[in-house]
């Protein structure tokens, strides 16, 4: 203690200052307006910098792979192999056809049939429409992150420095940055949330409610440094009614609910989530269920049920996929929201994923990984389209009105609409595709019923 | 870690693997990712029978279509996997499930009970066997061996029906 030299106080000083322009820059640029709902634009700025950059990284590793004589490797968004839409059917009497000089459509066994099986088991093996949608979209220009560099070898000096730069100014600028708002941000909802709680239920406790949840949120948005477009802002969801969106990570909750005051719909967890949910449970009536609950399909259909039919609730949250997506494509959305006869606010969420990929990949990252992962990303950049609601006409079903639901979200967001089930992440396909295949094939052999003649 | 599969697969290894099946420098990348992606224990193999990248490729190369300038090549190497007799090995090998160079009537029926399932009765799938083995068979030992599986098949358009056509 009295080996104090000269400049560890001018250390002290040096780091006194810093942390307090830090926090005069946070409160002043980020969370006033936050609290507002305004924006300076500053993040607009940015982003468009960070394009900039980022193509001219991209000339250079194309310049560097070209003077090396080296390939490089491109990532191929269309699939690198042809598939022919045809049926089964079809192909087999080809094949048959072509083989055989018997009577033509005769539905005979021939041992060329296994020649369809082997190649179509084959093409997918090589390329399917679902396994390639729970892993992160392949890029088609580096956006200077390491995760993300497909070409490591062709990295000039230049390159090198500025992606130094960039690790620099991520790690130490960036995060330190963002993890205090999120600190912040989270610890103002827990507070404000609980405090509002005390009030007596009425319109003051609403108001409050509403904006400290407002407020919360919109610090967390900046806490990613997300860059959200609204679209459509005319359909926002109203009372009384479902809002859907697809599902591509947990900060899909923090971007809805930073334009719009949702109820949510989720499992109970523990530990800080849990935490969070039982202070916000108290200013506000979201719906959370015990985990034994939540597999009582009927517990859940009737909760629900009896929370839209009270016009005066607030419109209710829900992912319908069921799992996070690579936002890619859309896939089957589970009917259960849809059997409840309320009106359906559908939402589409499109990531930009040049600047962060948002896509959480849950069998590789937990999730504070996770949230380091996007926390150094450069920004979360994303747009949101309103879509006119949506009601379940008469003679439709749940599932078909699920479908019709999926299809528009997945055309106003430009992704590819699958019937396949979000499960397939973690389990195998059910049997039954199997069998259907199975009894198409018996067909060819035997054909239909009616005019099966010979033994 | 999807994303830096090409730089996991060294440069030699992608030479040799051209040398053998045959497919190109971004082809051989492009499925090295893919494999990558499919071999979700990330050791290497995938998991039913154990198969490793090499394994992979080679089952894959019979699947590459037959160029014409192929043909005329290199007569004196190794038959290339894609090739018409290969091809047919490997669907007989689909059917030869013990592998002793005949498909017996047993096997036979195994692999057609596998297509059909449950739809058909087995008095109906063993007279398809049946009449299957009857038409082959020519040294009358009630069995398919690989010359007359090549006899049968000898009409078909082997090459492009056991063709996959790669986009680049």
């Amino acid at each position: 203690m009295f080996l104090l030299l000269p400049f560890d106080s001018l250390v002290v000083n040096l780091l006194g200052i810093s942390l307090t322009v830090l926090f005069t820059l946070l409160l002043v640029f980020i969370i006033v307006p936050a609290i507002f709902g305004v924006s300076f634009g500053i993040r607009r700025i940015y982003m468009k910098t960070l394009l900039k950059i980022f193509r001219w990284a991209t000339l250079r590793i194309e310049r560097g792979a070209k003077e090396k004589k080296h390939p490089l490797y491109k990532p191929y968004v269309n699939g690198i192999i042809a598939k022919e839409p045809t049926s089964l059917e079809e192909e087999i009497k080809e094949i048959r056809r072509s083989g055989s000089s018997k009577a033509l459509d005769a539905p005979e066994f021939e041992l060329s049939d296994i020649f369809y099986f082997c190649r179509k088991g084959i093409e997918t093996i090589m390329d399917d429409e679902v396994t390639k949608r729970f892993s992160a979209e392949e890029l088609e220009s580096w956006n200077l992150l390491s995760r993300t560099n497909y070409n490591f070898q062709y990295i000039s000096l230049r390159l090198t420095v500025l992606w130094g730069l960039g690790v620099l100014i991520r790690y130490c600028f960036l995060l330190p940055l963002r993890i205090a708002l999120a600190f912040t941000g989270i610890s103002l909802l827990v507070v404000g949330t609980t405090v509002v709680g005390y009030l007596p239920n009425g319109r003051w406790k609403e108001f409050l409610s509403k904006h400290v949840h407002l407020m919360c949120y919109r610090i967390c948005v900046r806490a990613l440094t997300a860059i959200i477009t609204y679209h459509d802002r005319e359909n926002r969801p109203r009372n009384g009614g479902i809002c859907v969106a697809n599902h591509t990570s947990p900060i899909d909750v923090i971007i809805l609910a930073s334009d719009g005051y949702y109820a949510m719909v989720g499992q109970i967890h523990g530990g800080l989530m849990g935490m969070i949910q039982r202070a916000v449970v108290k200013a506000c009536p979201h719906v959370w269920f015990e985990r034994s609950e939540v597999k009582d399909r009927h517990l859940v259909a009737k909760r629900l049920t009896e929370h839209v039919q009270d016009k005066s609730k607030l419109p209710i949250l829900i992912f319908p996929e069921g799992t996070c997506i690579n936002n890619t494509s859309v896939m089957m959305f589970k009917k259960g929201s849809f059997e409840i006869g309320a009106t359906v606010y559908p939402v589409a969420i499109k990531y930009d994923p040049q600047f962060g990929d948002a896509f959480w990949n849950s069998s590789k990252y937990g999730m504070v990984t996770y949230l380091l992962r996007m926390m150094t990303s450069w920004a979360i950049v994303c747009s949101v389209w309103y879509l006119p609601p949506m009601s379940r006409q008469p003679e439709e079903d749940a599932v078909q009105f699920a479908n019709r639901v999926k299809s528009a979200i997945a055309r106003q967001g430009g992704l590819v609409d699958l019937l396949w089930d979000g499960g397939l992440k973690r389990e195998k396909v059910k049997d039954t595709f199997k069998e259907e295949q199975q009894k198409l094939y018996s067909k060819t052999l035997v054909g239909n019923h009616e005019n099966r003649s010979r033994s | 870690m999807g994303s830096r599969a090409s730089t996991l697969l060294r440069d030699e290894e992608i030479e040799e693997i051209k040398k053998e099946t045959g497919f190109s420098h971004s082809q051989i990348t492009r499925l090295y990712s893919r494999f990558t992606s499919l071999d979700k224990g990330e050791n290497g193999t995938l998991r039913e029978d154990q198969v490793n990248f090499r394994g992979f490729m080679r089952t894959l190369a019979h699947f590459r279509p037959i160029e014409d300038n192929e043909k005329s090549k290199d007569q004196n190497g190794p038959e290339p996997l894609n090739s018409r007799s290969n091809k047919l090995h490997f669907a007989f090998r689909l059917y030869d499930l013990d592998k002793d160079d005949k498909i017996s009537r047993d096997e036979l029926l195994q692999v057609l009970r596998m297509m059909v399932g449950v739809n058909i009765s087995d008095e109906q799938l063993g007279s398809i066997a049946d009449r299957t083995i009857q038409e082959a068979d020519q040294d009358g030992d009630s069995a398919i061996s690989f010359t007359e599986f090549v006899k049968v098949l000898e009409k078909v358009d082997v090459e492009q029906k056991m063709s996959i056509r790669f986009l680049h």
